[in-house]
């Protein structure tokens, strides 16, 4: 669960391998089928990468926007653009904040997203995009923090770490609505009309004059 | 002798024929396939009473083709993209060609693919499930040790919860491929999850698991544990081969009747825990936005949808008198209960024949025979679901969700049947 730094994982490795030994026989007669193996604590914590938007798994690292400006620049700008407004067709991370009730809203890590958790968590494990898991982890908070920054959540000196990337507090926090109301619709109670229905049947659109559907070679 | 010669002049015939095709493309063998499109007609030469070659002539041996393929007539019948909707193929998607199925199974190669990072290349050897968290032993698991637990083999429909989310606004597709083809429909084989978990044991605080993909994207949602233990499956075969690539080989999570990108492809780890994770795929992504800017979260079913396949902006009529329509329904709440039918933009309605097997969260066949004279007609499709859901007007939606949803668009779509007999996706209003 919570990620360790290497000279714990030893240390946990060390103090649990008996615990582990004893796990793999003992406890056997729980199991139904005796198939598969128990998990080292050094196995779980190489993939276990998740963070949660209380900060649990967060690594242990730090980093402001001050430093990340630089790598942020280097790595992932060329896509997202150097002020998170994204270039060409990929996508924006900053910008968009008051949009979200308009009629074209600009969903951004830091317009939309609800944790700055995810942003982590995000980053680590899928960017820079094609070279995943390639940043170290105070890289990774260097630079959530400069994305933070540029979304006016945080100061520039701001020392983003494991210990309060749990607290950070996201424009759009409250912006989410649990739970799923759905079935929203249910006006006719599976006993619709069959005949005679009352309903406009003029044409007020059509697909081809907007004439961008793929044709065939 | 005479025998053999006839043998001889079979053969160089049938070359001749080949050379023929081949010759009249620019590119050479590979392209045999797409070029040998249905001609608009039959040729006179092959029809009573003359004798086709295919009559005459002995045709190929066995293993020309090893992994049997489509004919070559049937090249058009392809899963096609829409270029300008993404920003790189490797995070992109593309559609099952519904309007050319049959019945409620979609072949393995066609059904639609949606990648965030590309397609994972995972020799099954280098395979591994990893299962830790709120439970008793964390454990490992190989694809091996997977196929040694109890099997279960189901028949559910996966629908990409931003099927039809072009037309939110209006009609802007026009083909029944690109506006209703984000789902497919085959039969898993796996070990339930419910099964796995015996294994592992279960602390009582776990109320959420994260499935984690081994993909380049590292894809992750967070489902409660009440559907975890409901009916969800780890399938490493689909229609009786092991999944495709695209699909997730060597093994993926299988959550019926919900959205398809909680179906994580490429599987390598599910995490127990007590809260859910709000990963980005559930928090940027697959969130309903409504009109006041507040957006719904965790909208996980699919709800009841039905489309005419046929016809349909790809299949137009093409003469008067007696047609079969013929259409799919389906619904994450259960079996579909009734299809309806409207020729009339939804004033009349009619009840379509279901074709069995009706399966719960699986596709369901409906057809419905109509004659048609020529005149201008515009079709509809509604189904109703075992809980009495009945699928909703476009109207119905916007008047609650707005225009800004993206996902969860199940309204009733209109084909506009003209009086050439060709066939738009339009709007009513
Ligand atoms: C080669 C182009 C490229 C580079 C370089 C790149 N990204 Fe991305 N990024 C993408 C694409 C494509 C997506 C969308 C992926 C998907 O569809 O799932 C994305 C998505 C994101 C998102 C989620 C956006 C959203 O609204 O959901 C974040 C955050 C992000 N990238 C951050 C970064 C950071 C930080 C870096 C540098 C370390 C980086 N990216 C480098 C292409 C790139």
């Amino acid at each position: 669960m919570e990620r360790l730094t290497m000279s714990g994982l030893v240390k946990f490795i060390l103090s649990f391998s008996l615990i582990i030994f004893f796990a793999n026989t003992t406890i056997a007669s729980d199991r139904k089928f005796n198939l598969g193996q128990i998990a080292t604590i050094e196995e779980v914590a190489g993939w276990d990468i998740d963070v949660r938007p209380d900060g649990l798994g967060a690594p242990i690292g730090s980093g402001t926007a001050f430093s990340g400006e630089e790598i942020y620049a280097e790595v992932c700008a060329a896509c997202h653009g150097d002020f998170g407004e994204g270039a060409d067709r990929w996508p924006p991370l900053a910008g968009g904040e008051g949009t979200l009730a308009s009629h074209d809203p600009e969903k951004t890590s830091t317009s939309y997203w609800p944790y700055a958790s995810t942003i982590f968590d995000y980053i680590y494990r899928a960017m820079p995009y094609g070279e995943a898991q390639s940043l170290s982890y105070d890289e990774t908070y260097e630079i959530v923090a400069y994305i933070l920054y540029m979304g006016d959540i945080i100061e520039e000196d701001f020392v983003l770490s494991d210990k309060n990337i749990g607290q950070i507090e996201m424009p759009n926090r409250d912006g989410f609505i649990l739970p799923d109301p759905r079935p929203d619709i249910m006006n006719t109670h599976g006993d619709p009309c069959m005949s005679n229905c009352k309903v406009s049947t003029k044409i007020i659109g059509k697909a081809r004059d907007i004439d961008v559907t793929p044709e065939d070679e | 002798m005479k025998k053999n010669k006839k043998n001889e002049v079979a053969k160089s015939k049938k070359f001749n024929r080949r050379d023929l095709i081949i010759g009249a493309s620019s590119i050479g063998a590979i392209s045999l396939a797409s070029k040998n499109v249905l001609s608009e007609e039959a040729n006179p030469e092959n029809l009573p009473p003359n004798l086709p070659e295919w009559t005459q002539y002995l045709g190929d041996g066995v293993d020309i083709n090893p992994y049997g393929m489509p004919s070559e007539f049937e090249g058009h019948v392809i899963r096609r993209n829409v270029e300008w909707l993404t920003a790189s193929a490797e995070s992109s998607v593309n559609f099952t060609p519904l309007q050319d199925l049959e019945g409620i199974v979609t072949p393995n190669g066609l059904c639609f693919e949606r990648h965030h990072g590309g397609v994972a290349v995972i020799n099954p050897q280098d395979f591994r499930l990893m299962i830790n968290g709120l439970v008793d032993r964390e454990m490992i698991f190989t694809l091996d040790d997977l196929k040694r637990f109890p099997q279960t083999n189901k028949f559910y429909f996966l629908e990409c919860a931003a099927n039809g989310g072009m037309e939110w606004r209006g009609s802007q597709l026009n083909g029944c491929q690109y506006t209703f083809g984000m789902v497919h429909n085959v039969q898993y084989t796996g070990v339930k999850l419910s099964d796995l978990i015996l294994e592992t044991g279960l602390k009582e605080k776990a109320k959420w698991v994260l499935a984690e993909g081994s993909d380049s994207s590292g894809m992750t949602r967070s489902i409660p544990i009440e559907k975890i233990l409901d009916d969800c499956i780890i399938a490493w075969a689909m229609n009786g081969e092991a999944l495709r690539p695209e699909q997730g080989y060597p093994a993926r999570l299988v959550v019926p009747g919900w959205e398809g990108n909680m179906w994580v492809k490429w599987i390598r780890r599910l995490e127990f825990g007590d809260k859910p994770y709000l990963t980005r795929e559930e928090t940027s992504k697959y969130t309903d936005l409504l009109t006041n800017g507040k957006a719904r979260m965790f909208t996980w079913v699919m709800d009841a949808k039905s489309v005419i396949t046929s016809p349909s902006p790809e299949k137009p009529i093409l003469s008067k008198g007696l047609h079969q329509l013929r259409g799919l329904a389906w619904s994450g709440r259960g079996k579909i209960k009734r299809v309806d039918v409207s020729i009339d933009g939804g004033k009349n309605w009619k009840t379509a024949q279901l074709h069995s097997p009706v399966l719960s969260k699986s596709l369901t066949r409906f057809t419905l025979p109509f004659e048609w004279n020529g005149e201008e007609l515009l079709l509809q499709s509604r189904a109703i679901d075992e809980t009495n859901y009945v699928q909703p007007t476009i109207d119905e939606l916007q008047k609650i969700r707005g225009v800004n949803s993206i996902y969860h668009n199940n309204s009733i779509a209109t084909w506009l049947v003209s009086k050439n007999g060709k066939v738009d996706n339009v709007r009513l209003g």
